[in-house]
Order: structure tokens, then C-alpha cells, then sequence
């Protein structure tokens, strides 16, 4: 008579296990960013619009900025564009792109078709740069202190969510001490 | 046509496949005819509106819409017309769709017949099948909708990986699911019966083509994804026991022993519980399968995007179906029991074993699927589980399983023996085992300890399968549907037996440094390398080399491996080259330029390796051809369950 | 023979096949299930000479270095705290090069070489279960810790 629980309680064996399993999974797809909490990288780029200028980790220090590293052939990065816009719109923390693996040409007419958020571009051509930042995929974007360490990292499209709910707290945590 | 009406047209058919699910479960049971009676429509309207959404999305692929963002993502207007269509299920969301269509079909086929069904029986089955159109739905509209709009859309959508676009891999989605998503209806037919707790064996005999029909589909879908990975993928491998293989296998090894176990009730009420158990189990691990390649639980190069939150909702998904069904297992099956005696050397018997075997079988690739992950769980290290596993493994079960199945065929209902089908039988061993030793001696030699038997069993397979058609042949006599389809499928899996021994056993492998002019020996063959030339594609530059092959002087092919540089992407691709022939496949691929004027090649001998998919492929005509001759019984008369079986049936 | 008894060697036959099957199952996993290790847990010195078992990390830059004209290569992995030298004598595959992830099966030899039989980059089309997420994050750790040594 029993026997016929048997798959039953085999199943629920089994679900115990996929539910511990399941419980884990974030731990393993997540790339955590060793990044956290020490300061950016050093970095020098040319700029994307004057290849005599040049972008660095020296335009991070002072005050809170943001880091996007971003490409035209990248259709997250297109999808978040906007809300670059209204982040720069709102004038609290200045945004330096990273124009990734990307053709100087097609970034230029992508910013001046779309509207540029950005202070101050460089163009990582080779990806080194990016490399170094621990950059696993576009968009991503970091949030960097007034001394220069990186505190947050949001790997995907920056959304307005995520914007209020992760990055705006540590920026007014840390201003209203 | 705006993305929104096939959003719309999806949530419709929602409401519809809930509808299905009331109708179909509640009027039964309530004896509410007209409910009853309303389940088959809703199941239609389900259909027409997931067609209708599947053909927007399709259509905005065609039309390049890159305002859709799941379009823009998996397509891009260079791709030619027949990707495009096909890029529609190239991603989680769009196959989610795809599998929500299929299921929708079979469902629409089973209406179709409803009139071989008595009416609650076959609303019930409806009513289940609506569940889980419903649990597939909500899930698709809820964590993975294919219809989001991207604003401001981009230009051009993102390439589609080349490496996916080709013909076999295109369709190899739809195949497959027509078998996964197939076992459904036998699910759906067996909790129908033990919801009723019919004690007589009708049900057995209902449900044996839909089981069939889908084990066939799954068959051809597994063939078609270890062929594709063969000549895609460039390094010789067919079969990796990678997770995602495994989640296709586990369901056909359990739909292998349903199709056997329900001839048992169908023909002797047998074995009822063993069948009930199988239809839930077959079906169970397609959904599982399901799971564990979108969870993100394991991680494979097959496996979508994962998600977490679409890991908790297939999960729930599984507790209310599997769980479910297991629940009506544990409360029905005990009063289906069946009591009837039958001799040691029977048919039943030996259909015991290969149920017992295939069961084994499953095991076996189940707990090795698992075993890193519930490693992972307890924290008892890092585990992984291959091929040095699987193979040793599941021949334990496979090798007594392949060589009863001659004997199988042949034994007799009840009584047992063999019967008049003894000397023929005995004589077709006798020649297997020639044949058998002559190839694994004389002609492929080298062999393994296992390479006779394989050799031998194949054989043996082959003509014990020949003897019933071609006695009644001789006799002048029609060969009925079913035994010719059952012939026909042991003929393919005696094809799968050969093919699979020769190619693990004789396969020569190399990985050589050759310079131009250079060549090495793979048994008869000499494979020489004469250099090759840069060059260019669409999208890629490369390096082509050539390769001669001689056998006994005479050429017997030229070989053009490539190695590709994929700009966009920025991936590198090898393309082998492989000389295909029944007998025998002859492969090159390039590694590596190694520097003082020599390129590293793979090259690869491979015999009788087309026979592993021929082999499947007929398997799986043998089935067609069971399920489209098969002589329909009027509806609803019940059979006494003494009945002989005076059918031409064997 | 009594039904009762046909039941009985019925079940003894399913529980000595059972029981047989999860013998060798078992055999062949204990056998041949690998453990994964990166080059810090060998550094610490749990490996036995001969046993085989899965190296991950990152490959080295600079370290990849060819024997002109043959197969044989050798190269360096390291999660940028230990190294271990590796030797290999096939086709690498198409996506191993120097600073990305790698996966590798083979022994350590008595010199504590590490003599690989395979070698799996990641994304590779074989099966590789979570060491590709470790050897992703010892990637980017190398990286990090290079960078930040600068």
C-alpha cells in the first residue's frame, strides 16, 4: 500500500534539494564585482570627441560621479540612454562614459542624434580599459565616491528604479553625514 | 501590427485556458454536461489566439520591428527571411511561446479525436492539459514576456550568434518540443484515468498513440540536436551527456518503457500501476528538464539567460503538477490494481525487465544530471560528473536491456516460450553472431571487450525484427501497421546498436603539428595536409587549409577545415571539415597556427556513425507508422477485460 | 512453481539487479567524478601525485609559450596568489588565450607540473558546470589585484 507514496516522497525529496539549489543560484551567476570598496582603476582614454584631450580617473575625484560604460551596438545601452538624460537633467552627479570597443564615428552620431548625458567620453577601443574595470558586459555603470572608490555597480540597463532604490540612497547617505 | 494585440491575444488565451480547465475538470464532476461539453471550444479558442500571437511575433521579426525589443535582441536585418522566423524561439521568452504553441496543438489533436474518447474521460484529459497551458501562460505573461517595446528602438538589432545559423539547428526547437511537450497528452490521459479510477484497461489502449507519437517526435529532436553539435561544433563529439542532453534523454528513456508497459495493459491489464507511474514520470521530466535549463540551478552552455524568479515559478509549477499527479498516483493506482498470472518466459515478463532496465537507465542519467548540483547544495565540494560517469554507467543497464530485446520480441503472451518463433530465432542468433565477429574482428579491428557483444546484439536485433514481416510475407499474408511499425523501430534500434559500437570503439582520433606536405596515418587512411590560403567572408576572416585523404593511394577525399575570426562578435569559430559516408566519416579541424610553417589539425576517423542517427531516425518511423495504421475501435464500447486477442496483434 | 514463490525471485532478482546497477554506478562515479581545484588549494598541498582532477583559473599573461612547429604548449594558471605551470600536447580550443578563464583535466606531475589531458575554455562546448562562474570571478580578481598593484 505504501509503496505507491513512494514517488511521492521521492519528489519531495527532490524538491528540497532544487529549492536549496534554487536558493544558491544567484550566488553563481552573479560576477561579484571585487571591486567594491577599493578605488577605481587607473585610467587614461582619449577623449571620444578630441583624441587630443584625454579622459582619466583623475576627472573622478572630488565629488560623487558615475562611470557608464556603454557602445552603439549595444541595444541595452539604447534602451537605457534616457534615463542617462534625465540623470544628467537632474545635475546631481556628472556621468564619464567609457565608449566601449566601439567606432568613433557611429558614437559621435549616436550622442548627437540621441543627446549626450555625458561630461566627459573616452573611447576604449581595445577594451583594456574596461578590463580593468571588470567589465563582464554593456551597459554597466559604477558609482564612484568623493574619494574615488568604487561603491556600487549595476551590471544592465540603468532604469529609474534602480536608480532611486540603489544608487540616490548611498549618494544622500553619505552627504547628509 | 501593433506588438500589443499578440500581448493581448496571449492574455486571452489565458483566460481561455482557464476556462479549458474549469469546463474540462468541474463539468465531469459536477455532471454538468454542457460543461463538459464546452471544454473542447475553449481549447480551440486557446489555440487560435496563441497562433495568432505567435504570428505577430513572427511577422514583426519578418518585418523587422526593432521597436520590439525581444526582436531587436535576437535578430538584425541582414539575417535572411527563413532566420528571422526561425530567431522567433532563439531566445528563452520566444521559446516559452513556442512551447505554449506545440502544447496548444497537441491539444487541439486530441480534440480532434475526442470521439475515440468517452465524452468525460476525454474532458477531463482536456481540463488537465488546460492546467497546464494555464501554469505556461502565466509564467510566459508574467517573467518572460517576448512583447516589451524598446523606445526610442534601435537601428538594427543585434547579430543573431552564427554559429546558430543553420537549418538543423533552427528547426531542431520545434522537433524537439513536439516531443517533449507530446508526453503531456499521455499525462494528461492518465490523470484522467486515475481521477475516474477506472478499474478496466481502456485507458491503456487510448492513450498508446499519443505516447507513441511523441516518443517518436523526441526521438528525431534528440537525433537531429546530437547531428547538429557533430558538424557545428567541429571537434567529432555527438554526445556530451551535457544536462541539457540529459533533459531531453531522461523523458525519452521513460517514454521508451511507456510505450512498452502500456502494450502490456492494453493487451492484458497488466502492469497498471508500473503505467500510470510512467505516462506521470515521462511527462514529469520534460517539465523538469524544463527547469533545470532556465533556473540557472546548472549552468551549461545550452542554458538560457538565467533568472532566479523564473527558477521559483517553473518550481511552484512542478509541485502543483508532479506533485498533483504523484498525489492521484498515491490515491488511485492502489484500487487499479490488476491480477493476472503470467509464466516466467513470457512477453510480460520480459517487458518487466525492460521496464526495470529502462528504469535503471533513467536513474542512472538522473542522478548523475543531479549529483553536482545536490553536491553543490550540501556543501560536499564542487563535483563534476561527464562522460567517465555516464558511459560505464548506463551500459550497465543498456547491454542486458538491447540484448533481451531479440528474445522479447518473439516470446509469447502468458504461456511464454518462444514458441514456433524458436528455430527462427535461434537462427537468426547463429548469423548474428557470424555476422557480429566477422565485423568486429575481421572488418573493424581492435576491439574493445564490448565491441563483440555490441556487434553481435545489433545484429541479432536486426533479424529477429525481419522474422514476423517477412514470414507473413511469405505467407502471402498483410502485414498489419503495428507489427510492421514494430519491426521497423527495433530494426532502428539495432542500426543505433551497431553504429554506437563502432563509432566508441574504432574511432582513431589525432591531434597533430603538420607542415605542408606532411601527412599522418588513421588506419587505411592518410591524411595529408597541403596547406591553405586566408579568407574572407560577410562577416569574418579566416584561414582555410585543405586536406587530402587517401586510402590505399587512391583519394578518397579533400578536406577544407576552417578557422574563422567573427569581427562583430568577436568570437573565433572552427569549421570542420567532415567527409560524410554510411560506412564511415572522415574529419579535419584546424587548431592552431604553431609557428614554424606548421598548423595543428584534429583529425578524426569515425566509423558507422551515421548509423547512430539513421538508427534513430527509423526508430521513430517505426512508431509513425504503428500510430497511422493502427485500426480504430468504436468509442465508448467497453471491453471485457478477458478478451482475447484475436487481432492480428503481436 | 507457486505464484508466491515466482514473487520471490522476482524480487530478489530486482534487488541483486538494483543493487548491482547502484554498485557499479557507484564505482564508476567514486572513480571517476573529479574534484575542481585552483591553484591556491594546490599550493596548499592537499593533491596526490597521479590522482586526476580540474584545474581552474585564469590564464596567465605572457605565460603561454609554444614549441614552434608542434603541438606541445605550456602556460601558466594562477588566481593571482599561486601559479601553476601546465603542459599540454592537443588542439587548444577556440577560445583559450591569455587572460581569460580556463578549465583544465589532467595530474600533477612529481615536479608539481600540471600535465593536462584537456583543456576547456570558457563557453566551450562541453559541459562545465559553476567553475566557469568561479574561474570568471578568479578572473576578475586577477585583474583587480594587477591593476591595483600598479
Amino acid at each position: 500500500m505504501t509503496r505507491f507514496l513512494l514517488p511521492l516522497a521521492f519528489f519531495a525529496l527532490l524538491l528540497v534539494v532544487l529549492v536549496v539549489g534554487l536558493k544558491h543560484a544567484p550566488d553563481k551567476s552573479l560576477i561579484p564585482s571585487p571591486l567594491i570598496g577599493k578605488s577605481a582603476p587607473a585610467f587614461t582614454l582619449s577623449s571620444l570627441f578630441d583624441p587630443r584631450e584625454s579622459v582619466s580617473a583623475r576627472d573622478l575625484g572630488g565629488r560623487w560621479s558615475l562611470v557608464n560604460v556603454w557602445g552603439t551596438w549595444c541595444v541595452e545601452c539604447r534602451a537605457e540612454h534616457p534615463e542617462l538624460l534625465q540623470i544628467k537633467q537632474q545635475g546631481l552627479v556628472p556621468i564619464i562614459g567609457i565608449d566601449w570597443k566601439d567606432n568613433d564615428d557611429d558614437a559621435q552620431a549616436w550622442l548627437s542624434q540621441l543627446g549626450n548625458p555625458y561630461d566627459r567620453v573616452g573611447a576604449d577601443r581595445d577594451g583594456r580599459v574596461a578590463i580593468d574595470w571588470g567589465v563582464y558586459g554593456a551597459p554597466e555603470t559604477f558609482l564612484i565616491s568623493p574619494a574615488g572608490k568604487v561603491v556600487h555597480k549595476k551590471i544592465g540597463a540603468m532604469t529609474a528604479d534602480v536608480w532611486q532604490r540603489e544608487f540616490l540612497p548611498l549618494i544622500q547617505a553619505a552627504t547628509t553625514r | 501590427m501593433p506588438i500589443e494585440l499578440a500581448h493581448f491575444a496571449l492574455i486571452l488565451a489565458l483566460m481561455l485556458a482557464a476556462a479549458q480547465a474549469w469546463f474540462g475538470l468541474a463539468g465531469p464532476a459536477l455532471r454538468n454536461e454542457r460543461w463538459q461539453a464546452t471544454a473542447p471550444f475553449a481549447a480551440c479558442g486557446q489555440f487560435v489566439f496563441v497562433a495568432l500571437s505567435v504570428g505577430l511575433l513572427i511577422h514583426a521579426f519578418i518585418d523587422n520591428d526593432f521597436s520590439v525589443k525581444y526582436v531587436a535582441e535576437n535578430s538584425n536585418s541582414a539575417l535572411p527571411l527563413f532566420y528571422r522566423v526561425t530567431a522567433m524561439w532563439g531566445a528563452h521568452e520566444g521559446s516559452m511561446l513556442l512551447w505554449i504553441l506545440v502544447l496548444s496543438l497537441w491539444t487541439l489533436a486530441l480534440v480532434s479525436r475526442l470521439r475515440t474518447l468517452p465524452p468525460s474521460f476525454g474532458a477531463r484529459a482536456i481540463g488537465v492539459l488546460g492546467i497546464i497551458s494555464f501554469g505556461f501562460l502565466l509564467f510566459t505573461l508574467l517573467t518572460s514576456n517576448p512583447f516589451t517595446r524598446l523606445i526610442p528602438a534601435v537601428p538594427d538589432g543585434n547579430d543573431l550568434n552564427p554559429v546558430l545559423q543553420d537549418p538543423a539547428f533552427a528547426v531542431h526547437p520545434p522537433i524537439l518540443y513536439m516531443g517533449y511537450v507530446g508526453f503531456s497528452v499521455s499525462f494528461a490521459l492518465a490523470c484522467a484515468a486515475m481521477i475516474e479510477g477506472r478499474r478496466d484497461q481502456l485507458w491503456a489502449h487510448w492513450i498508446r498513440p499519443w505516447a507513441v507519437m511523441a516518443w517518436a517526435f523526441l526521438s528525431c529532436g534528440i537525433a537531429l540536436g546530437s547531428w547538429w553539435a557533430y558538424y557545428e561544433l567541429g571537434w567529432g563529439g555527438f554526445w556530451f551527456w551535457d544536462p541539457v542532453e540529459n533533459a531531453s534523454f531522461m523523458p525519452w528513456l521513460a517514454g521508451t518503457a511507456l510505450i512498452h508497459s502500456l502494450a502490456v495493459t492494453d493487451k492484458r491489464g497488466l502492469f497498471k500501476s508500473w503505467t500510470l507511474l510512467l505516462a506521470v514520470s515521462a511527462f514529469s521530466l520534460s517539465l523538469l528538464g524544463t527547469f533545470l535549463v532556465r533556473s540557472g540551478v546548472l549552468v551549461s552552455v545550452h542554458s538560457f539567460a538565467a533568472d532566479p524568479t523564473r527558477g521559483v515559478f517553473i518550481l511552484a509549477f512542478l509541485v502543483v503538477m508532479i506533485g498533483g499527479a504523484l498525489v492521484l498516483y498515491a490515491w488511485r493506482a492502489p484500487l487499479m490494481k490488476s491480477a493476472a498470472g503470467f509464466d516466467f518466459i513470457s512477453r510480460e515478463s520480459f517487458l518487466l525487465f525492460n521496464n526495470i532496465l529502462l528504469a535503471i537507465a533513467t536513474a542512472v542519467v538522473f542522478g548523475g544530471t543531479l549529483a553536482p548540483l545536490i553536491a553543490d547544495t550540501l556543501k560536499l565540494g564542487t563535483l563534476s560528473v561527464g562522460p567517465p560517469y555516464f558511459n560505464p554507467s548506463f551500459l550497465v543497464p543498456a547491454v542486458p536491456l538491447l540484448a533481451l530485446v531479440a528474445l522479447g520480441m518473439h516470446t509469447r503472451w502468458k504461456r511464454g516460450g518462444l514458441g514456433t518463433a524458436r528455430r527462427p530465432v535461434l537462427i537468426a542468433f547463429g548469423v548474428a553472431l557470424v555476422l557480429g565477429l566477422a565485423l568486429s574482428l575481421g572488418v573493424y579491428m581492435h576491439p574493445l571487450p564490448l565491441t563483440p557483444v555490441g556487434a553481435v546484439v545489433g545484429c541479432w536485433i536486426i533479424l529477429a525484427a525481419l522474422i514476423d514481416p517477412v514470414a507473413r510475407l511469405l505467407r502471402r499474408q498483410r502485414v498489419p501497421a503495428n507489427v510492421l511499425g514494430m519491426s521497423v523501430a527495433h530494426i532502428g534500434l539495432g542500426i543505433f546498436a551497431l553504429g554506437i559500437t563502432f563509432v566508441q570503439s574504432n574511432t582513431i582520433e589525432r591531434d597533430i603539428a603538420l607542415k605542408p606536405g606532411q601527412s599522418t596515418q588513421l588506419g587505411e587512411y592518410v591524411f595529408q595536409y597541403l596547406g591553405g590560403g586566408d579568407v574572407e567572408g560577410p562577416n569574418y576572416e579566416g584561414y582555410r587549409g585543405k586536406v587530402s585523404v587517401t586510402r590505399h593511394g587512391q583519394t578518397v577525399a579533400t578536406l577544407f577545415p576552417e578557422k574563422r575570426h567573427y569581427w562583430v562578435q568577436g568570437t573565433v569559430q572552427t569549421t570542420a571539415a567532415i567527409d560524410p559516408g554510411l560506412s564511415r566519416d572522415l574529419l579535419a579541424s584546424l587548431g592552431d597556427d604553431v609557428g614554424a610553417g606548421a598548423w595543428s589539425l584534429r583529425v578524426q576517423y569515425r566509423p558507422l556513425i551515421r548509423f547512430v542517427w539513421i538508427g534513430a531516425l527509423i526508430m521513430a518511423i517505426g512508431g509513425t507508422i504503428s500510430v497511422i495504421g493502427r485500426r480504430e475501435r468504436s468509442a465508448v464500447g467497453e471491453r471485457s477485460t478477458s478478451q482475447s486477442a484475436a487481432e492480428n496483434r503481436a | 512453481m507457486t505464484p508466491r514463490r515466482r514473487r520471490l525471485y522476482w524480487v530478489l532478482g530486482i534487488i541483486a539487479g538494483v543493487g548491482l546497477a547502484t554498485g557499479l554506478a557507484l564505482q564508476a562515479f567514486r572513480q571517476n567524478v573529479m574534484e575542481y581545484l585552483d591553484p591556491s588549494m594546490i599550493a596548499a598541498g592537499d593533491v596526490k601525485p597521479g590522482r586526476r582532477f580540474r584545474l581552474g583559473g585564469m590564464v596567465a599573461h605572457g605565460s603561454v609559450d609554444r614549441v614552434p612547429g608542434s603541438l606541445d604548449v605550456r602556460f601558466v594558471v594562477t588566481d593571482c596568489i599561486h601559479s601553476v605551470p601546465v603542459t599540454y600536447d592537443k588542439v587548444l580550443p577556440d577560445l583559450f588565450h591569455e587572460d581569460a578563464g580556463v578549465v583544465a583535466h589532467g595530474r600533477l606531475d612529481e615536479h608539481g607540473t600540471f600535465v593536462a589531458d584537456e583543456v576547456l575554455a570558457k563557453h566551450d562546448e562541453k559541459y562545465m558546470p559553476p567553475e566557469v562562474a568561479r574561474s570568471l570571478k578568479q578572473q576578475n580578481a586577477c585583474l583587480q589585484s594587477v591593476a591595483n598593484a600598479h
